[in-house]
């Protein structure tokens, strides 16, 4: 890697910011800024810097509309927040979808809206770490804090997920590199094990690798499972690992001091789903028989986990809830955004902080193709080629202050270090503004 | 607005008022002694009054009911009410959504609420949740049991610093109090163990629960927090643990109340019910509350809650997270847990508490004889230790079983197991509740344990926090069994809740939605040595948290609204 040199061309440094990238909240970032724009991140890994010092790219500056020949057309405020609130006040089954990548502020005002109109709110749990939230639902749910990781582990096991590509400083702030306090050497007090069927740039670190076959992952937990309660293995192999291996790995993974289980969505999205969730969480019960184990799904995006925090606590239901009869239902399959959008249920589609066009499946997006949909975005991306109004919100942890959760559902206040554009709003103004302006069409309607 | 309450039954334990026909008169949110011809008249002809209630030790908000709520949608969907013009939607039986568990309390004529446990790491969800929540003022007690920097500053003998540490943490944490749970025990469970006694020291640390609580108490005299020491303590939910109870409360006989506060106690343990067991195991477990209340009734340094048990399919969540895989042990129904960071552990399991279970009707005959045993009612204050017992909806079934020793013994007969007879003293017990009896345990009583001058009473300057209940006590037995289901009803909800001198619930429905404030302590008076602790422990903390020291406070605008009590230590 060519050597950069050190960025030393800046008016001002903010310090202890937080990243408004992945699931690591990572809060001790600190921003070189000059004349409003950061241009340079401290500490921050290169996911978390680009994003935050390359802000401009495709950045969306202007309120927008499609004109009559399909075209998106730089339209003012008024116009577009007219034009939108009256689509959501006649729509019959309205959907609020994302959320993600935006405040608990900004979700607020979101909830208050779906409530309002009687629409159904969801987030990207929805098509990322859903099937975990079911598990959980079903058996339970040993979690920890990061710094439980960091203060005490001595083995931590990655599955599913490649942090040092997704959350690339997962192992270094949290759970394999620093110095914990009964952990005073660091790496060396720990054994690092994935179990992925790819040689992940994670396991090229690990002390351990179990490259269990694709699929493999349910057969793989449930033989160590039936080790631990003393049962005979039948087979030799299982899921492609052998079995003294497993034998030799279970017997380990009871004799550490404290373990801690790590999964990402290469665990919940294989082809038992939600039951290899179901039963990584019943090992992890069952080894605290013998000693200290707790796990943490590796969630994405910087606020994914805060809006299932947020929809819990206030309605009781984490996410894909839906409004319609004036009191909260959540049933996954029925209420869920793909599901709906397959059923072609939806009317009308509000997009905020999040990209359908890029993830959702085709089915779903020829729907989003044929109904009205309302982006609320920073940049340019396939959901904006899919939205018939854009309105163009603001960098929350940049150039807005709001709360997240972390992956551990640690709360952090994020600050802000520069002004957002002139031409861009708050998200959370945004959405009050549509709110007010959805009221005031039903109330003249009364 | 002006309001007058005319020709109510009174109850008010505060100022010995007990069933007087009088009226009460509201100006400016507070209660006054007259009030100018437009005041608005509200007849309360012979209905029963009291202040609102005050709730010394609920779970409402924060990281594990959210938890609760995530990984039990079975449980929001046994409390599905639609929105209406003035409220919003609820959910939640046992782990309520947050607005409908102000509602809940608001219909019960409940006022105030203490969220009894925070970790300050995680505080900021918890304000959040209370900003979520309306119509109660909310006193969170911050964890301080298992902390790393309390279990260094008791090592080394240090009051000074760990006084000076309180102070600075309950202004970051923006808490009411102090909280203790399980010492050293929730420390333990960071590597899967227990401490067993309050001498077994927290591996690796080698600081005993007797240490920590001495230590703590000691420093809540010397800031002269408004509430005393809360304590939770070891062995929670064990046969034969009542021992351990009354060694923790004798622990700190000895240490002088500060002589600013107008609580009496010293130590206000919660949940009592748990801590009370005889026997050996589950075989042979029996009732300990006859030794535990009467060293209750010779000590005035004391004061409890009870922790009564239901009868209820409920959600159980402590910071005694070795306590819940004990139960998950037990159960094996789904286990939850979280443990924070240098701070404390918690822990979730779902229970069912069964009338024919021999191991629940002995739990819940304990809980009614701590309350029939306490001779003084001021040192006993009704509680669920909801959700973990039962849900706070049911306080009033539980006042319909105090108020009459035939509805118990109907139950004992009928409806229990047998344990519940044969276990404990209930049976011989014929002490009956009245309604003073019932404004003390459920408003004066919990008022003046944790310090709150302003609530709990109706005299003049007091907050204007009043409930009526559509009763008429003259006209009315409460002794009688078949009224029992009359009492549930009607003090379930209210004629009229008012909250700082506004109608927030009439003839049992919400009809004005108010925030509710976050109480908080300033201790002024310490900034010296907070500074000094703030500096001496800064590099521990930036090196073993995982967060920054500018990001760990609760910012100001998670409180708003807030009350803030400025306590002078230096005095």
């Amino acid at each position: 890697m060519a050597y950069e040199e050190p960025i030393t061309d800046y008016d001002h440094i903010v310090e202890n910011c937080t990243c408004a990238f992945c699931g690591s909240n990572c809060d001790d970032l600190d921003f070189l800024v000059k004349g409003n724009h950061v241009v340079g991140v401290r500490h921050a890994c290169r996911l978390g810097a680009s994003k935050i010092m390359e802000d401009e790219d495709q950045r969306l500056k202007v309120p927008m509309m499609r004109d009559e020949n399909g075209e998106l057309q730089e339209v003012d405020w008024d116009t577009a927040l007219d034009a939108a609130a009256e689509l959501i006040a006649n729509a019959v089954r309205p959907l609020f979808f994302g959320w993600s990548e935006t405040s608990i502020e900004c979700m607020k005002k979101g909830l208050k809206l779906t409530e309002y109109v009687g629409a159904v709110i969801d987030n990207q749990a929805t098509i990322c770490h859903g099937p975990t939230v079911q598990a959980v639902q079903n058996v339970g749910y040993p979690l920890m804090t990061l710094g439980e990781v960091k203060n005490r582990a001595d083995m931590v096991v990655y599955t599913g997920s490649n942090p040092m590509n997704a959350h690339p400083r997962h192992l270094a702030r949290y759970s394999v590199f620093p110095r914990g306090w009964f952990r005073q050497r660091g790496r060396f007090d720990r054994t690092l094990v994935t179990w992925d069927p790819k040689f992940s740039d994670t396991a090229k670190m690990s002390d351990i690798w179990v490259p269990f076959e694709e699929n493999g992952d349910y057969g793989f937990c449930n033989a160590i499972r039936a080790v631990l309660k003393g049962k005979e293995l039948k087979e030799d192999v299982i899921s492609g690992i052998p079995k003294q291996d497993i034998i030799d790995l279970t017997e380990a993974m009871k004799n550490v001091e404290f373990g801690a289980l790590f999964f990402g969505l290469g665990l919940t999205h294989t082809l038992s789903k939600q039951r290899n969730i179901d039963i990584a969480i019943q090992l992890v019960q069952d080894l605290n028989a013998y000693t200290k184990w707790v796990l943490l799904p590796m969630r994405g995006h910087f606020n994914v986990n805060g809006f299932n925090i947020y929809m819990a606590y206030e309605m009781g239901f984490p996410y894909g809830v839906d409004f319609c009869r004036g009191y909260p239902r959540y049933m996954i399959g029925e209420t869920t955004t793909v599901d709906l959008l397959n059923r072609k249920e939806p009317d009308v589609f509000l997009v905020i902080a999040a990209d359908p066009g890029a993830h959702f499946p085709g089915g779903a997006n020829m729907h989003l193709a044929n109904i009205p949909v309302i982006q609320i975005d920073i940049h340019w991306g396939p959901s904006t080629e899919l939205a018939d109004i854009v309105l163009p919100g603001t960098f929350i942890g940049v150039e807005t202050p709001g709360t997240s959760y972390r992956m551990d559902s640690v709360p952090i206040h994020m600050k802000s270090a520069i002004d957002p554009p002139e031409t861009c709003r708050e998200d959370e103004w945004i959405v009050n503004e549509l709110y007010e302006r959805v009221k005031k069409i039903k109330e003249e309607a009364k | 607005m002006e309001y007058i309450l005319k020709n109510g039954i009174v109850y008010d334990p505060t100022h010995n008022v007990a069933g007087d026909k009088k009226d009460v008169m509201i100006k400016d949110g507070k209660i006054v002694d007259n009030v100018s011809s437009d005041a608005k008249v509200l007849d309360v002809t012979d209905k029963l009054v009291m202040a609102a209630g005050v709730d010394v030790h609920a779970h409402i908000a924060g990281p594990k009911l959210c938890l609760g709520r995530l990984y039990r949608p079975e449980d929001s969907r046994a409390g599905l009410v639609a929105k209406t013009d003035i409220t919003r939607a609820e959910t939640g039986f046992s782990i309520p959504s947050c607005s409908a568990t102000g509602y809940r309390y608001s219909r019960m004529g409940y006022g105030t609420v203490t969220e009894a446990a925070v970790p300050p790491l995680e505080a900021k969800h918890t304000h959040e949740e209370i900003m979520a929540i309306p119509n109660i003022d909310v006193s969170p007690l911050a964890l301080f049991g298992n902390n790393w920097f309390v279990l260094q500053f008791v090592k080394a003998n240090d009051l000074e610093g760990l006084a000076a540490f309180v102070a600075a943490w309950l202004k970051l944490s923006k808490c009411y109090g102090m909280k203790v749970v399980n010492p050293c025990g929730s420390e333990a469970w960071g590597w899967g163990m227990n401490v067993h006694g309050i001498d077994d020291p927290a591996p690796h640390w080698d600081v005993t629960g007797r240490e920590v609580v001495r230590a703590l108490t000691q420093v809540n005299e010397m800031l002269g927090l408004p509430h005393s020491m809360h304590v939770h303590p070891n062995d929670l939910g064990h046969p034969g643990n009542y021992p351990t109870t009354i060694g923790t409360l004798d622990a700190v006989k000895d240490i002088k109340k500060n002589p600013n506060v107008i609580r009496d106690q010293t130590i206000h343990c919660t949940h009592l019910q748990f801590h009370c067991y005889g026997g050996t195991s589950w075989r042979d477990a029996k009732s300990g509350a006859a030794p535990v209340a009467d060293y209750i009734n010779k000590n005035k340094h004391v004061t409890c809650d009870v922790g009564q048990v239901t009868f209820d399919e409920t959600t159980t969540m402590t910071a005694d997270a070795p306590m819940e895989y004990d139960l998950y042990k037990l159960s094996g129904l789904k286990w939850a847990n979280k443990d924070i960071e240098l701070e404390t552990a918690a822990g979730l399991i779902p229970i069912i508490y069964s009338p024919k279970a021999p191991v629940n009707a002995l739990q819940w005959a304990i809980g009614l004889e701590l309350f029939l045993m306490i001779n003084d009612p001021w040192q006993v204050v009704l509680t669920t230790d909801s959700p973990n017992a039962g849900p706070f909806i049911r306080y009033p079934r539980i006042m319909s079983w105090l108020m009459s020793s035939d509805r118990r013994t109907e139950m004992l007969e009928n409806e229990v197991h047998k344990w519940a007879t044969k276990r404990t003293d209930l049976a011989s017990l014929d002490r009956v509740y009245d309604w003073n009896d019932i404004a003390t345990v459920t408003r004066s009583a919990p008022a003046k344990i944790l310090g709150l001058e302003q609530r709990g009473h109706l005299g003049v300057g007091a907050n204007a926090d009043v409930a009526v209940y559509d009763i008429e006590p003259e006209n009315f037995d409460a002794t009688k069994a078949s009224n029992a289901s009359v009492i549930e009803d009607v003090m379930g909800r209210a004629a009229y809740t008012i909250k700082d001198g506004e109608i927030v619930v009439k003839d049992g429905k919400i009809v004005k939605v108010v925030p509710s404030r976050h109480m908080w302590t300033n201790v002024t008076g310490f900034e010296e040595q907070e500074k000094k602790v703030l500096e001496d422990i800064m590099p521990m903390f930036n090196r073993y948290y995982t967060i920054k020291f500018e990001n760990y406070k609760v910012f100001d605008h998670y409180i708003d609204p807030a009350i803030e009590f400025k306590i002078d230590a230096g005095k």
